[in-house]
């Protein structure tokens, strides 16, 4: 038997997936520091990572609160293991070449743009405090990655196969995304969490058009999806992401000075 | 000759007592008879670390000051979601008003409403301008976010023949920019 969570658990579980989702591509878009092609890029892709995490720990400050204050922002960054990690599989993906890099963002960046624009509007200030503050920074990176899936997808020849390449192999972790669960079902009815269905809408009319103009394959609407980011069961990659992430934690627990 | 500007700085004698901060900041001098307009005139003296030029109130990121239960509230919104400044401009402030004798003021960090640049006021738009940085233009509307053609001018020149380089700069708040006419490149503060 199942019980029902409690509104305060299952938000709290719907703000981890939303903290750990940013938290974890900020911190793949970092591993790009020092070796993005192009100086411009790397200010672009740094800020916003720097945008992410910084929205992570707005939702992770709110979580830690609602969970009665056991734990703060970093320990839930830092102190909890793979399997208690909430986010997307597609953001733990390896960075791959450029396109890779932009398509997942921009998976991601129109997913992010539709379920803030839906927070907005909830009923609990907070939630919606921080998804307004987040909404302006995600329409930028939405932006930028639209403008990237354009300039590599109708580029060259070596770029546009290079972009087919990227959008097939990361198609199957959108599913997950739009595909809304007990705890997002339970929100979504109390206006805390985005109607799947309309979710779904959004995103798949927005990467329609985009592919279409960036003269890239749509992959078939029935394709296989991946499940499990949100439940904690991950793709074999998250861990390498946390042992560099937490190491510093993990050896030195609350360590005050460096 | 002696030499301006990078003068390694004297390092401070060591101190014989450890110094607190009611040894150097006796409270309340004065302090709470400051008037608003006096409190608001303290904190324009608070400079943003990112851009000197500006103060925080000039940014619009100070909303309101006030006093409850003998405590001074200010409240703080961030630019950014992940702005790196925002700790320690929440730090300079409670300095500045120890400084003036305010015991304990409270700085607290407020998401909601969300800064807009329409927050910068005319004085910190024409600081930037003059620091090197194209100030905002026209207001946060949804259609300057989508990206509909902004005309950003040259904060050197003033010509208004400049391409974007790059929708971010050296901070979250910038975007990079370069001038066709004097070849400049400026960062252009993002009207969000």
């Amino acid at each position: 038997m199942t019980q029902q969570p409690s509104q305060d658990q299952a938000l709290q579980e719907y703000l981890l997936r939303l903290a750990d989702s940013a938290l974890i591509l900020g911190q793949r878009l970092c591993e790009l520091c020092g070796k993005a092609p192009a100086v411009e890029e790397e200010m672009a892709l740094m800020n916003v990572a720097l945008d992410l995490v910084g929205q992570a720990r707005n939702w992770y400050d709110y979580a830690a609160e609602l969970e009665g204050g056991q734990r703060d922002a970093d320990a839930l960054a830092y102190r909890r293991d793979a399997h208690e990690f909430r986010n997307l599989l597609l953001v733990e993906q390896p960075n791959g070449d450029y396109a890779v890099t932009m398509a997942r963002q921009f998976f991601y960046d129109a997913w992010h743009y539709f379920t803030l624009q839906a927070l907005v509007n909830a009923p609990d200030e907070r939630v919606a405090g921080i998804a307004a503050k987040a909404l302006k920074e995600v329409t930028y990176h939405l932006r930028r990655s639209s403008e990237w899936m354009k300039r590599l997808g109708d580029g060259t020849e070596e770029s546009h196969q290079r972009m087919e390449v990227a959008v097939e192999s990361l198609w199957r972790f959108t599913g997950e995304m739009l595909t809304a669960d007990a705890v997002e079902q339970h929100l979504a009815t109390a206006g805390l969490a985005p109607d799947a269905e309309q979710l779904a809408a959004d995103w798949q009319g927005l990467v329609n058009s985009v592919l279409t103009e960036a003269t890239l394959s749509l992959p078939p609407a029935d394709a296989w999806m991946q499940q499990g980011g949100k439940t904690g069961r991950h793709t074999e990659h998250l861990g390498f992401i946390l042992a560099e992430m937490q190491f510093l934690q993990r050896a030195y627990p609350d360590a005050k000075i460096w | 000759m002696q030499k301006s500007g990078n003068q390694p700085r004297p390092i401070p004698a060591p101190l014989e007592q450890p110094i607190i901060a009611s040894d150097r900041v006796p409270a309340n001098v004065g302090g709470e008879q400051l008037t608003e307009t006096q409190l608001w005139q303290l904190l324009d003296e608070v400079k943003d670390p990112e851009v000197p030029v500006v103060s925080v109130v000039e940014l619009g990121i100070v909303r309101s000051i006030q006093w409850l239960d003998n405590q001074l509230q200010v409240a703080v919104t961030p630019t950014y979601s992940g702005c790196p400044a925002t700790e320690l401009i929440e730090q300079q402030i409670a300095a500045a008003l120890m400084q003036a004798g305010i015991r304990d003021p409270q700085v607290t960090r407020v998401l909601n409403p969300a800064w807009t640049t329409d927050w910068i006021s005319d004085s910190g738009r024409e600081k930037l301008r003059a620091y090197g940085i194209a100030p905002p233009q026209g207001s946060a509307s949804k259609m300057t976010l989508l990206g509909h053609a902004e005309q950003i001018s040259c904060p050197h020149c003033g010509s208004s023949h400049t391409e974007q380089v790059s929708e971010f700069g050296s901070t979250a708040c910038k975007a990079l920019y370069r001038c066709i006419d004097c070849l400049e490149p400026f960062d252009y503060f993002k009207c969000i």
